[in-house]
């Protein structure tokens, strides 16, 4: 059986006309939770928009294959309905378009189904529960107003309402406290099961201490220059990177 | 970013044209003789007759605006001012005749009327054919009809009232409209009544080269409350179409009137519509209004807040897609202490649609206290979309507040690829940002008008689209 959901083979990334991924390689199976690390300007966002193919972002070279189909060029949400979510490290701000109303219409158009209201809000109180949300925020206007840890907790919560294959979490620890970190690891630790996958971007590792990673690479100038488990993640929380940069 | 289409809006359900019947149809161009015939078949008394007559005289010496959108294409002449449909004013469903009742049907008035309407008056071209309204209403002493009935049976209300807001001096269409005006709705609600329904009017133009002169008067006493409700659809023609109506409002001391109108004219409409509000001591003007469709729009309404402590609200919102020209705005003139006035306005443009913002806003020397609050936003959705904002501020007084905020941004790809991550197409996306964006308007309206205004920027946008 193949466990195989997400691979990218040495892929070259350009953002604003500067080359920032330089021969990228990941391998990611389904039960496992990677970590990419990395020093600011690295590629690690990069490695997520271009997953997601976000148009500012051009690939000149390599391929993203999701389970076994290639979709280095597909649309950004033909990725998101093949089962890809994406935590965003800045979340858009949508007046006018309710919490509750966008997850509805983003649940229905990746599961192809209809969403049925009393259901759905059920569902949607229980995580904002667990997520320590207050309810009142699923009739606000998605993102606005919000502060940065109620935006990262919402990004959590849209990943827990549309449960894709693999989520890759873009900083989503970023910026956090220390109880917005622990709640968000819950939420990550609710959606982990041996079918899906989580890719966490992150520059620290405040938010490792509470999920265990199975692999961590250090991408260093565009390229993954080491892989190892968690005890790498501690290597660098004490050293830095400084070993890695030529 | 690859390069979206977003439809225009689906107008096949407003788009829908009878057979051109008529009983009578008067002649093209405008001569006293055609204006004393309109009055004559109206059986109207000497004094309208009268005014008429005068409104074509001061018609006459007025010039065209030389300001705003391009209207050179208009002759006046081509016009035919006044088509009778071949009904009379009904007041059961049943009696309406089949083929104007089945357009009717497709704008969905008659399940707009089981819902929570008051009444219904639906002009269908120029004169009213069905008519109905609650018992309730009546016993209450309200009064609610066509603007030809309140002339012959309400002459002293309608006589101390009409255009004496809206004077015939005010503009070259405005006195047109004095001189050929036809149709309309007019309502009274005596002292202190509250009505708590919404009363509704719906009208639409149905014949080529027609222009539609429909009279809107409302007259609320002191401490009464209304809602009023107005919407037009017309069908599509290739000549040029003229719509010149005229809104007089009368809001007394103490009284509240929300005046909510959604235009949704054909693209080959010029569209010069003009409404004024007159606000009492302590009384509020609410204006809701989305503009939507016609070839030129300029629509500027007005509130004078005459008596100390006058409020008055403007919530509007225009849709400008390909060929159209949209120079919508609001008017105001602070003339008491104390009172007040909120805009909030919003325009939306597309395949290079043109959208102005035009607006007025004055505090005069003894409106102390007063403050004006201006908000407006707009957005272009796509590079080839046009979106201005031209206001006019005039305080003359240093004991005032007044503020005014701009925003013209274009639909953020950000946002879209942000949308597009949760699973939308890139047009479901658009569809939504601009859904939000008109969101604090159409939660202002009435659910059959949020309706209808989904169906025009919502439901058919996304329907077109997806």
């Amino acid at each position: 059986m193949n466990n195989n959901l997400l691979e990218i083979k040495d892929l070259y990334v350009n953002a604003e006309e500067k080359e920032i991924l330089k021969g990228m390689n990941l391998k990611i199976n389904k039960g496992e939770i990677h970590v990419i690390m990395g020093p600011n300007g690295s590629g690690k966002s990069t490695t997520a928009n271009a997953i997601l193919n976000n148009p500012s972002y051009k690939k000149t070279n390599g391929t993203i294959t999701f389970e076994g189909e290639d979709i280095t060029n597909s649309k950004t949400d033909e990725i998101a309905r093949k089962g890809i979510f994406m935590s965003f490290q800045l979340p858009e701000e949508i007046p006018g378009v309710s919490v509750t109303n966008f997850l509805k219409y983003a649940k229905n158009k990746v599961t192809g189904k209809p969403v049925k209201i009393f259901e759905f809000k059920n569902e949607l109180k229980k995580y904002m529960e667990e997520l320590n949300m207050n309810p009142s925020y699923m009739e606000r206007s998605l993102n606005v107003g919000f502060s940065g840890g109620e935006k990262k907790k919402n990004e959590i919560l849209q990943l827990l309402v549309l449960n894709p294959k693999l989520a890759i979490l873009d900083e989503t620890d970023s910026g956090l406290d220390v109880d917005a970190i622990k709640t968000v690891s819950k939420g990550i630790e609710m959606f982990k099961n041996k079918k899906n996958a989580v890719l966490i971007i992150t520059h620290n590792t405040k938010i490792l201490s509470n999920l265990k990673p199975d692999y961590v690479h250090v991408l260093v100038d565009g390229k993954i220059v080491k892989t190892g488990d968690y005890k790498l993640a501690k290597e660098i929380e004490e050293n830095g990177y400084s070993k890695y940069r030529n | 970013m690859s390069k979206t289409k977003i439809e225009d809006i689906n107008r096949n359900i407003y788009d829908i044209k009878n057979k051109d019947e008529y009983e009578f149809k008067i002649e093209k161009g405008l001569t006293p003789d055609i204006i004393k015939e309109i009055s004559k078949q109206k059986d109207e008394p000497d004094w309208m007759r009268d005014f008429r007559l005068k409104a074509l005289e001061v018609y006459n010496k007025l010039d065209l605006p030389t300001w705003g959108p391009d209207i050179s294409e208009l002759n006046m002449n081509d016009i035919a001012t006044y088509v009778k449909p071949k009904s009379k004013l009904n007041s059961s469903w049943d009696d309406v005749p089949e083929d104007i009742k089945n357009t009717f049907d497709k704008l969905g008035i008659p399940e707009a009327e089981k819902e929570s309407l008051a009444g219904v008056g639906a002009q269908y071209d120029s004169e009213v054919v069905y008519h109905s309204m609650k018992e309730e209403l009546i016993k209450q002493g309200v009064i609610y009809t066509d603007m030809e009935t309140a002339v012959r049976k309400y002459p002293g209300i309608v006589k101390e009232h009409f255009m004496k807001c809206v004077p015939i001096y005010d503009h070259k269409f405005v006195a047109l409209h004095g001189a050929v005006w036809s149709g309309g709705s007019f309502v009274y609600v005596p002292e202190g009544v509250k009505v708590d329904i919404p009363l509704q009017s719906y009208f639409r133009l149905n014949s080529p080269e027609a222009g539609q002169f429909e009279h809107t008067l409302i007259i609320v006493n002191e401490g009464a409350s209304l809602h009023f409700i107005e919407g037009c659809s017309a069908p599509k023609y290739n000549k040029v179409n003229l719509h010149a109506g005229c809104v007089e409002l009368y809001v007394k001391d103490n009284a509240h009137l929300r005046y909510s109108t959604i235009e949704n004219w054909s693209k080959n409409m010029l569209n010069l519509n003009t409404k004024k509000a007159l606000v009492g001591k302590n009384a509020s003007m609410e204006w809701v209004s989305g503009s939507f469709g016609s070839k030129v729009s300029m629509l500027y309404p007005m509130s004078i807040l005459n008596g100390e402590g006058a409020k008055t609200e403007f919530t509007g919102i225009s849709f400008a897609g390909k060929g159209q020209n949209l120079d919508n705005g609001f008017k105001v003139v602070h003339n008491a202490p104390n009172t007040s006035s909120v805009v909030n306005s919003k325009s939306i443009s597309k395949d290079g649609g043109k959208c102005t913002y035009r607006a007025l806003t004055r505090i005069n020397e003894q409106a102390k206290k007063s403050k004006g609050m201006v908000s407006c936003e707009s957005l272009m959705l796509d590079d080839i979309s046009i979106s201005d904002t031209i206001p006019v501020n005039d305080v003359r007084t240093d004991d005032a507040e007044f503020s005014h905020e701009a925003k013209i941004g274009k639909i953020s790809d950000k946002a879209i690829f942000y949308l597009m991550s949760r699973g939308m197409s890139e047009e479901d996306a658009k569809a939504m940002i601009v859904r939000g964006f008109a969101y604090p308007i159409s939660k202002e309206l009435p659910v059959e008008y949020a309706v209808e205004m989904n169906n025009l920027i919502n439901l058919e946008l996304e329907g077109a689209i997806g």
